[in-house]
């Protein structure tokens, strides 16, 4: 018996997905040749982004398929890199929030080591929220050099929910484009790519219970991005490489269902998210939650992921933690990304001030579409002589 | 037991995983990760520390069907191994990280998080026995790891498992391919893990620096050239002591005493190599105490060979040896360790010799 409270990582595929992408992978077409069958793939393919783009206020000419997330977030950093410096070479200043996934932050590292960018991490405040005086307050050093501006839409470790609209006006303001990393935003909270005002908005399908490998950046029309990948143009000579059909039509019912039961979500989530949290806290009193608290609203949704509850417990190694836990069925994260399996110490912990001790010792338990009251009563039943044999763990190792 | 494998990504320790498996233990597999900057992938001779190595270890976890995670012990292992090692060198000695790895992470940092979390043994892919507390010598003896393990005490061997130790290497092997363990045919690491390249001396430089010094004559106290650093050298050593001028007999030179202190690194023939008495310190006993305050046994001053028998008088922190035939290449900073027959009575770090 699994409890499983990693849906930010990935989320269970739907059954309809599935059903969906099954049905599509019997079907032979390529949907870039000119006969009945390549005609069949692209209308499946034309449709689905017809649909994603009705479900995102988005324009269907403005989804690029793409093979994920990372990518996704590859090429819009790059892409708008490469073509605001073409367009002008004093263009070399790329402003991201220090909070991002690597997906952004390794992305721009790269362009400042290989490609003469001038990398600006802005500030996040405690809970991790990017501020919009932060980010004017960085263009205005010099406007004119601002190659392009990301700030993510909500923070895959604490979940805390940033001012998208208000940070694409700014941005906008000074002529800047804006880009947002949605992938843990899209099918949870309303994301309406016009009213966003973003540029460029990234998510994927695997968070959302579509396929893996497939996403897509919604990119405006009139937003110009310098292709990653080159050969056939298929998408909109952005991205080449040929369109993965079941998969496209996945993400797309995907998207559909889930952006029609947002709202419904969003309700159930928070109401065990809360429970979750104030039990662990009651357990353990010395544990805390980080990141937004989750009581405000942020450009009509809530101002924390609903499904995230990102706590720390002192004097705890967030391996031992997640191990322990492991052991008993109950499947949560450490919040952090990891090298060769290694948790290292969150990037967006340290970037929201906190010390060694809260970095090292925290667990992400993420809700989604399969949780149930049972999963929260589960954790709650184990916490605390987790922690304690954990705490133990932590003094053997010399952690405080 | 609730036992927790430690997996290098090599082929015994996946082995002695599997065999904790089929003796019925509850085993979970944990990758020390101790590199702070790991390879992607595996170079040379390197056995561990890699992703790739990482991602062995986990392969072998998958097909024997325990929970497997990493572990990051790299900030503990840079301080109690690596800046040991060379704080070590730079004072003229020549130690055996091995031993440091096994006395301070998988026998301390490691077993003490591990017995915290529950389980009641570390197992290891060591070549050496170990029943009811009595460590002994590996069947195998050219694979015999008993040396770097002498610095166990009573209570870490009581949490310790080493299941390959009554096995041949040849048969390990075989055995880990009647697994279906795709390590079963992964080379066999040699040299330092942390020692990329294999070449300690280049390693040493660039962490302590070039540290110019003599090489005198040990008898006729002539110098005989410079050297860029005393960590260069290891009492015994012969090669690369770059003297253009052949000795007045014509027979090779070998380094007989190290001086941190002035730099100075004495050469002279093979025969000055020998010694009779060792005094050592920090003496770890298997059995918890030793034998007796005075005690006849066979001793072992390296990892390979250099054994002699010796009577050894223990007085507190203090051991002194009397060996009962010269030994050559006699290092400080090395263990003497001791040996009744094949079993580990115990050992003590080397701190000076006599002749």
């Amino acid at each position: 018996m699994t409890t499983y409270l990693d849906h930010a990582a990935t989320t269970p595929m739907l059954d309809a997905v599935v059903a969906e992408m099954s049905a599509a992978m019997r079907r032979t077409g390529n949907a870039s040749s000119l006969h009945g069958s390549g005609r069949r793939a692209r209308r499946a393919v034309e449709e689905a982004r017809e649909r994603i783009a009705a479900a995102l206020g988005a324009r269907p000419s403005e989804v690029v398929f793409t093979g994920g997330g990372t990518e996704g977030d590859n090429l819009a950093l790059k892409g708008l890199y490469w073509a605001r410096r073409t367009e002008d070479p004093e263009r070399t200043r790329v402003l991201v929030s220090a909070a991002e996934h690597h997906a952004v932050l390794d992305a721009a590292e790269w362009l400042g080591e290989h490609e003469g960018a001038e990398v600006e991490l802005l500030p996040v405040d405690e809970l991790g929220r990017v501020h919009p005086e932060v980010l004017a307050e960085a263009i205005a050093r010099d406007p004119g050099r601002v190659a392009l501006a990301s700030v993510m839409w909500a923070n895959n470790e604490v979940g805390t929910v940033n001012p998208v609209r208000e940070l694409a006006e700014v941005a906008h303001a000074a002529g800047v484009p804006f880009h947002t990393d949605a992938v843990q935003a899209v099918g949870i909270l309303p994301v309406d790519f016009a009213a966003s005002g973003a540029d460029a908005l990234v998510f994927t399908g695997h968070k959302l219970g579509g396929p893996y490998g497939v996403g897509a950046l919604l990119l405006g029309r009139s937003v110009e991005v310098t292709p990653l990948l080159h050969g056939g143009g298929q998408e909109r000579d952005v991205r080449s490489g040929t369109l993965d059909t079941p998969g496209v039509v996945g993400l797309a019912t995907a998207v559909e269902i889930t952006v029609a039961d947002a709202q419904r979500r969003t309700e159930q989530l928070t109401a065990l998210r809360d429970d979750l949290i104030a039990r662990v806290l009651a357990t353990v009193p010395d544990a805390r939650l980080n990141g937004d608290p989750g009581t405000g609203e942020i450009d009509g949704g809530p101002s924390r992921l609903p499904g995230n509850a990102h706590l720390s417990f002192p004097g705890c190694e967030g391996d031992s933690l997640l191990m322990l836990l492991d052991a008993q069925g109950i499947e949560c994260s450490t919040g952090s990304a990891c090298t060769a399996g290694v948790a290292q110490p969150s990037h967006v912990l340290i970037a929201m001030g906190a010390g060694e001790s809260i970095a090292r010792g925290s667990l992400r338990f993420s809700l989604g579409h399969t949780s149930t009251q049972a999963d929260v009563d589960a954790v709650v039943a184990v916490i605390g002589q987790v922690v304690e044999r954990a705490r133990r763990a932590g003094t053997a190792a010399g952690v405080l | 037991m609730r036992v927790l494998a430690a997996m290098s990504g090599g082929v015994d320790s996946a082995v002695a995983a599997a065999r904790a498996v089929a003796a019925g233990h509850d085993v979970v597999g944990v990758h020390l990760a101790l590199s702070e900057v790991p390879a992607t992938l595996r170079t040379g001779a390197r056995g561990c520390c890699s992703k790739e190595d990482a991602g062995d270890a986990r392969r072998a976890a998958d097909v024997l069907g325990i929970p497997f995670y990493v572990w990051d012990f790299a900030a503990r292992f840079a301080e109690d191994v690596v800046e040991e090692f060379v704080a070590a060198y730079a004072a003229g000695q020549t130690p055996n990280p091995c031993l440091a790895c096994n006395q301070k992470i998988k026998f301390a940092a490691l077993l003490d998080k591990a017995l915290a979390l529950g389980f009641d043994a570390v197992c290891t892919g060591h070549y050496a026995r170990l029943q009811d507390g009595v460590l002994r010598r590996a069947v195998d003896p050219d694979k015999d790891q008993s040396y770097v393990l002498a610095v166990l005490g009573r209570e870490q061997l009581a949490h310790a498992m080493f299941p390959i130790g009554d096995t041949p290497k040849p048969q390990v092997r075989a055995e880990a391919a009647r697994l279906g363990l795709r390590v079963a045919d992964k080379p066999d690491s040699h040299d330092i893990c942390f020692v990329p390249s294999g070449d300690t001396r280049r390693f040493l430089t660039a962490r302590i620096g070039v540290r110019p010094g003599a090489i005198v004559d040990a008898t006729t106290g002539e110098r005989l050239g410079e050297h860029d650093g005393v960590h260069g050298f290891t009492v015994g050593q012969r090669r690369g002591l770059g003297l253009t001028r052949p000795a007045p007999d014509g027979r090779p030179r070998y380094v007989t005493a190290i001086e941190p202190e002035t730099g100075t690194v004495r050469v002279g023939p093979a025969t000055a190599l020998d010694v009779r008495t060792i005094d050592a310190t920090a003496p770890v006993w298997t059995s918890g105490e030793p034998p007796a305050a005075t005690f006849d046994c066979t001793v072992q001053v390296r990892a390979h060979g250099g054994l002699a028998p010796a009577t050894v008088h223990v007085a507190g922190d203090a051991v002194a040896i009397e060996l009962g035939e010269p030994l050559r290449g006699v290092a400080p900073g090395q263990a003497a360790a001791f040996y009744r027959g094949d079993v580990v009575l115990g050992s003590a770090r080397i701190t000076a010799t006599g002749a």
